[in-house]
């Protein structure tokens, strides 16, 4: 399947799919030291996102989680990719600062966790 | 979106690596806000800058960005950082916060940004022009400028406004647009507010009633620029409001009609419900607080005028900027608040500095945003009231009420 979306910070990547259907906060809903999803009750609860293709459908919270991306690049435990239905200013400033490949405008229910993704500019491949 | 020639040098790195990082930045928030085209700014104010908030994450990434020698392009101001930059060991404020946080000033510096701490800016070296587009950070600042000068900002984040700051540019959305300052809300007030805490009450109710709107002030005769400031800190803070408007008060509803016509009316009756909600049952008071916003020179004079010649009992904390310290302390201002007990503290304020280090439990203030604010940053007991009220807390070392 090839899906169309819209580039918030380009770079071609390839991993394997994580798939959040809620939205994630990086400021207390990641530990940027091990790459875990600690926020109690959350979908993804205990998910190691690091090198994964995260994708949810935006970011939440407080602001300071652009700089927890930045942490996690420079700690090797970011996300080798995000994939948004809506990017919004947290994750958008984040991925660019912290050079993480991002893509909104794209209907994430078509993706499932353990996909494999590959991204060329605004064009994802899944499972192809 | 479209951009120019010279803005798309900057996207393709053509104007070194910090520029283009910076130009990233501000098409990527130009598209998520639908903007067609950028626009270029008079002036920035970064918010973003107490080592409390930014942590070693935010100043990890403030000194790679000023090791790559880019430079702010415009004239930009800084928010108050975590300590007073030259009196924080006598204040008592931990020496590794401090190296930091002097670290995260000396980044900013090297940028060329001016690093006279502040939350009001507007008070001292960068006024915006009615009409004129800027990028701030800040909530207070924001509404101030959008409302009581009529410049144009969206609420920048601290990082969206040093690309601002560096590429001279904003997306062309939101608050910039005339179609976008019209109010949604008409709120009628039919109670006596008068003095800096009436306002800031005010501002609390209106921010909760309203959320992220703008509203239509009715009913207000007359207020001060210090209760214009204290109006629209509390607003911005108990909502995300960027904007009101008052009639007949502030500028732009003199130019023309400011309110979309389905507007919604609310009735503001009382401020007891502020002042009950903002208020805690303590009786000691550790500290007395004023100066969120940074005061103004008619602020400080007005509480050097209280305790002239009188000795207070609890601490005494001033915040305002080394700009208006200066000025202060050529009218003879500061020694006699000094004379008195009390201190009057550059750089830095209540919220933003790691008070709960230096032992205060309990704190009483004239400031609708610091009474809402000081409970959850610093874990304080909040007492607030008119300034009045609080030089007698300061006075007696005890609230009393009125």
């Amino acid at each position: 399947m090839i899906i169309k979306g819209r580039i918030i910070k380009a770079g071609n990547v390839e991993g394997e799919a994580l798939v959040s259907m809620e939205p994630i906060a990086f400021f207390g809903g990641v530990d940027p030291e091990t790459g875990k999803i600690i926020e109690r009750n959350h979908p993804l609860e205990g998910e190691i996102i690091s090198g994964k293709i995260l994708v949810f459908p935006h970011g939440k919270g407080s602001t300071v989680g652009t700089y927890i991306l930045y942490r996690m690049k420079k700690k090797g435990t970011a996300p080798k990719a995000i994939i948004n239905e809506e990017c919004e200013p947290i994750i958008a400033v984040g991925t660019i600062i912290s050079d993480i490949p991002c893509i909104d405008k794209v209907d994430i229910k078509k993706i499932k966790s353990g996909d494999k993704i590959r991204i060329e500019g605004d064009t994802i491949y899944v499972n192809e | 979106m479209i951009i120019t020639k010279e803005e798309e040098m900057m996207l393709n790195g053509e104007r070194g690596e910090g520029v283009q990082k910076a130009m990233e930045i501000i098409v990527a928030l130009g598209k998520i806000y639908g903007a067609k085209n950028l626009i270029k700014i008079e002036s920035a104010h970064i918010s973003g800058v107490s080592y409390k908030n930014l942590g070693d994450e935010g100043l990890e990434f403030l000194e790679e960005i000023a090791n790559t020698g880019v430079k702010v392009s415009v004239k930009t101001t800084l928010n108050p950082a975590g300590i007073d930059l030259d009196f924080w060991e006598t204040l008592g404020f931990k020496r590794d916060f401090a190296e930091k946080q002097i670290k995260i000033i000396k980044a900013y510096e090297k940028m060329g940004v001016k690093t006279t701490c502040t939350c009001t800016p507007y008070l001292t070296e960068n006024k915006p022009k009615l009409g004129k587009h800027v990028a701030w950070g800040e909530s207070s600042a924001i509404i101030y400028v959008n409302s009581v000068l009529g410049a144009r900002t969206n609420r920048e984040s601290g990082i969206s406004a040093l690309a601002s700051a560096i590429t001279g540019r904003t997306a062309n959305y939101g608050l910039h647009l005339d179609e976008n300052r019209l109010a949604d809300y008409k709120i009628n007030v039919k109670c006596e507010v008068k003095g800096i805490s009436d306002f800031g009450a005010l501002g609390y109710l209106i921010g909760k009633k309203i959320g992220n709107k703008i509203p239509y002030i009715i009913g207000v005769k007359s207020a001060s620029l210090d209760e214009l400031k204290a109006l629209g800190a509390a607003m911005a803070a108990s909502g995300a409001i960027g904007l009101f408007h008052i009639e007949g008060i502030t500028p732009e509803t003199n130019m023309k009609k400011m309110i979309k016509e389905n507007a919604e009316e609310i009735e503001i009756t009382s401020l007891k419900e502020a002042y009950e909600t903002l208020n805690s049952d303590v009786k000691d008071i550790d500290l007395v607080s004023i100066g969120c916003p940074h005061t103004s020179i008619n602020e400080i004079t007005e509480i050097a005028r209280l305790i002239r010649g009188r000795k207070i009992k609890t601490e005494l904390w001033i915040t305002t900027s080394r700009y208006l310290y200066n000025e202060a302390k050529k009218l003879g201002l500061i020694d006699v608040i000094n004379e008195a007990g009390g201190k009057v503290i550059r750089d830095t304020c209540i919220i933003v500095a790691p008070i709960e280090d230096l032992g205060f439990k309990t704190l009483a203030t004239n400031s609708g945003k610091m009474a809402l604010l000081a409970p959850l940053h610093s874990k304080v007991k909040v007492r607030f009231g008119n300034l009045n009220q609080c030089i007698k807390a300061a006075l007696e070392g005890e609230w009393i009420d009125n």
